[in-house]
């Protein structure tokens, strides 16, 4: 932290401002992400409008739409991960279906795109180079949240193009545009700030997709349990639903996006002008001058390193699994219409419902758990990248024995992020049914048997970062693309059933409620572990970068 | 049949990466309980060389022994007996430097506690700092003390000093002596002619991905010939006939050459008795020696082979 009043003015020629130079490092900074942002408005643009077309194709008349509309918004689980229908038009149900996702993915783009041009940069060094220049303070950071904010915007004037191009009204497409663009201005200018509180790009990250997070549970909560609709109107996600895009826009929404966005970047710029390069807002404390004891085994150095975010993503998953146990109270009380009943009785009556809800969240949870796995594989490539595997490689330890502490952190974590997410669900729903012994170990259960299935998504990045280095972070973030594209629109876009068994997910057993079958459970472990050891046989056999 | 007398044994090493060519028929030969200068531009291929070493990568062909053994196949066992300091230090941002000394000791199987505490003086390293906090300096300096604390037989340097300054840079030259003394090798890879020479008891130069000159300092002298731009009061007499003076220009008064540091004495002997008005002397880089003795095509006779070149031209 540094005395704000006793710093000089910074030198600056004439006329320039903290600004100055933000319009050549918007270049660069769009030079360097023209593939990276071309590939995000490309997914993003393409699922919107695959979304559309599929309605428009599988539901063709007023009557099957209105039918699928009220089997919706009376399913509270599917109401936890999409929202409410407002309009059973094509565009209706695909703002549904598509808003809150899309908009997920466009905060990611912002929040990756902001922190790349800034708290990274700092980090490796690369804005100290161009801070020696003519440049302003707050330069970097405008050019890093103009860029970011182009691309959502960019983003949104695709997705009104696509949804107009494809018959939808007008209107509504812009609002659909602009639902999706807003969330991720919004949660660029939240990266902007988390860039100036952490002092690395891994933490500033961090606390911005933490903050995406708690934006998704509260609408979660906020469209699935009665009573607390409120919530939706605290969660900058939330007001992509409520601008209603195909249900009478209500354009005064956007306002508090804009309004939250301006906020945010005023706040981050004044904290730009108010550190040191480098420093975060919160100062670095010293460390001890002696390792302890433990710290002295491959294993111990990656526990080190990673036990940090494996806590964080362990409080994340504790949370939402408590809040969405809990919320599982108010499912079925919702139920009036008489055609409801009839699904619900097909479902097996009230606890049917109830165990359809947490088949959905906790395959959810699955997916998340499987990123959390990916994240932590890929630590073994970046830490080769970095320079610092060689460190370790050139003391006695091999390289097997290195990936292995990697490894078994991201397989234990995996499994015990899905154990507490099940553990606080059993917990929170069981104290509200009366029954916390079967509900716990119900839930405990139904959260493990995804186990072997983030396995696999990250074995697969394994045997990538094992046989094909230089692709594995993309493909590998890509493979979890793909994965979690087939979890959230596959049922719904009725795919065949060839392309859903491509993901692991699908081979899951549909607990609670559901069969409990092991022999599943046992060939995707054993896939997994045999791309395990081709990753592993890769990996001792090549070049290290 | 070597493990006593050589440390490191290279012959004909072969890499390429995609198409560009890092090393093109290397050899090195670094016998037990020396100091061994490894001198070369930037580019020219010394990293590959240590890598290759380390078993980190897998050389395309030739041969490669350390400690008498397989650098690929045998890494682990042979990683016990050997310290590296990589040229470009990288540490766990979140780990403090006392913690990186300690967990890279330990992992080589131990550390000398009182050279630990020794070193962390003489090179005023704050252990308690996060590694994020360190300069480029101070990184290397995490490296070396953790390096040079171990007690390994074989030190392999890449550029060591290439962050420390001027004071810490003869800290590490004393450290570098004490082991000397105490019997241990040293591959010290550096673009610093003056470092090297300061150091080393024997010298191998490589230039795109081949070693053109070998052998020991005194044999490689003609690279620390002195250049002299001098003003005198007279013109000089019978410069030219002196053994050690090259590129001999006399403009008048004004004296430009190249001596050979045998001959510095004789020469300022006779500027002296012609009178000195101003006098300025500067030892070649490094890129002049290679100007001057390694350009395309042209190697010095008997370089490569292990012989050195102890007469120019």
């Amino acid at each position: 932290m540094t005395a704000v009043a006793t710093r000089p003015k910074p030198f600056l020629p004439n006329g320039s401002t903290q600004l100055t130079g933000t319009r050549t490092l918007i270049r660069l900074a769009a030079r360097r992400d023209r593939v990276i942002l071309v590939i995000w408005l490309y997914a993003l643009t393409a699922s919107v409008a695959s979304t559309a077309y599929s309605f428009r194709h599988l539901y063709p008349t007023s009557y099957e739409r209105a039918r699928f509309a009220t089997g919706i918004n009376g399913n509270a689980s599917i109401l936890a991960v999409y929202g409410p229908v407002y309009s059973h038009s094509v565009g209706g149900l695909t703002a549904w279906r598509i808003a809150v996702v899309a908009a997920v993915g466009a905060a990611l783009m912002g929040i990756f795109t902001v922190i790349r041009h800034t708290r990274a940069d700092e980090e490796a060094g690369r804005l100290e180079l161009v801070g020696a220049t003519v440049v302003g303070r707050q330069a970097a950071l405008a050019a890093g949240l103009a860029v970011a904010l182009g691309a959502c915007l960019v983003l949104g004037l695709f997705i009104a193009a696509a949804c107009a191009a494809l018959g939808l009204p007008a209107s509504g497409s812009l609002a659909l545009g602009a639902a999706v663009a807003l969330a991720g201005c919004v949660f660029s200018a939240v990266a902007a700030v988390s860039a100036q509180i952490a002092g690395t790009a891994r933490a500033a990250r961090a606390i911005a997709a933490s903050v995406l997070g708690a934006a998704y549970l509260l609408r979660a909560v906020g469209d699935s349990a009665s009573g607390l609709s409120w919530l939706t109107w605290a969660s900058p996600l939330g007001w992509a639903e409520r601008l209603r895009p195909f249900a009478g826009q209500r354009w005064w929404v956007a306002g508090l996006s804009v309004a939250v966005t301006a906020a945010c970047a005023v706040v981050a710029g004044v904290l730009a002008t108010r550190r040191d390069l480098g420093a975060g807002l919160l100062p670095d404390r010293p460390g001890p001058a002696r390792a302890s004891r433990w710290l002295r085994s491959p294993f111990a150095l990656a526990w080190r390193l990673q036990r940090g975010s494996l806590l964080a993503w362990m409080i994340g998953f504790a949370v939402t699994g408590a809040v969405l146990g809990s919320a599982a109270k108010g499912i079925g009380s919702l139920v009036t219409s008489p055609q409801l009943r009839q699904v619900m009785i097909r479902l097996g009556g009230r606890a049917g419902l109830i165990n359809a809800y947490f088949v959905a969240i906790l395959g959810l949870l699955g997916v998340i758990a499987a990123a959390y796995g990916v994240a932590a594989v890929l630590r073994l490539r970046s830490e080769e990248t970095e320079q610092r595997a060689e460190a370790v490689l050139a003391t006695p330890v091999g390289r097997l024995r290195w990936a292995a502490g990697h490894l078994v952190i991201a397989a234990a974590g995996t499994a015990a992020l899905l154990a507490v997410a099940g553990l606080s669900a059993g917990l929170a729903y069981g104290q509200r049914s009366g029954d916390v012994g079967s509900e716990v170990s119900r839930l405990l259960e139904a959260a493990l048997v995804q186990v072997p299935a983030a396995w696999l998504v990250a074995a697969l990045v394994l045997a990538l970062v094992g046989l094909v280095p230089r692709l594995a972070v993309s493909v590998g973030w890509g493979a979890l693309g793909v994965v979690t594209f087939l979890t959230l629109f596959g049922p719904v876009l009725q795919f065949s059933h060839w392309v859903l068994d491509v993901s692991p997910f699908t081979h899951v057993p549909k607990l609670p409620g559901g069969t409990f079958t092991v022999s599943p459970l046992l060939w995707l472990a054993g896939v997994a572990l045999a791309l395990t050891g081709l990753g592993l046989a890769g990996l001792r056999r090549r070049d290290l970068s | 049949m070597c493990c006593v007398t050589v440390a490191i044994e290279v012959t004909g090493l072969r890499k390429s990466f995609g198409r560009t060519c890092a090393l093109d028929g290397l050899d090195l030969s670094v016998a037990s309980g020396e100091v061994h200068g490894f001198l070369g531009p930037n580019g020219s291929g010394k990293t590959t060389t240590i890598r290759v070493l380390l078993g980190l990568i897998r050389a395309d062909a030739g041969t490669a022994r350390l400690l008498g053994g397989d650098p690929w196949h045998e890494a682990t066992t042979l990683h016990r007996r050997l310290a590296y300091v990589p040229g470009d230090v990288t540490l766990w941002p979140n780990l403090s430097g006392g913690e990186v000394i300690d967990l890279l000791g330990r992992l080589r199987g131990g550390l000398d506690e009182k050279r630990r505490a020794v070193l962390l003086e003489r090179f005023e390293l704050d252990p308690t700092k996060k590694s994020r906090a360190y300069s480029k300096g101070n990184r290397q300096k995490v490296a070396l003390v953790a390096a040079l604390a171990s007690g390994a037989e074989l030190l392999i340097l890449d550029e060591p000093t290439s962050g420390l300054d001027p004071l810490m840079e003869a800290a590490f030259r004393d450290s570098v002596e004490e082991d000397r003394r105490n019997g241990r090798t040293v591959l010290l890879s550096s673009h610093i002619l003056s470092e090297v020479e300061a150091l080393c008891d024997r010298v191998t130069i490589i230039r795109a991905g081949r070693a053109v000159d070998t052998g020991d300092l005194a044999s490689l002298r003609h690279l620390t010939r002195t250049a002299i731009d001098a003003e005198l009061a007279r013109p000089p007499e019978g410069l030219d006939r002196l053994p050690g003076v090259h590129d001999l220009d006399v403009v008048g008064t004004r004296v430009r050459c190249q001596v050979d540091g045998a001959a510095l004495e004789e020469v300022l002997r006779r500027f002296i008795e012609a009178g000195v008005r101003s006098l300025v002397c500067q030892p070649p880089t490094l890129e002049q020696v290679f100007l001057q003795h390694y350009t395309d095509g042209d190697r010095p006779p008997g370089g490569a082979a292990g012989t050195a070149s102890a007469v120019p031209e």
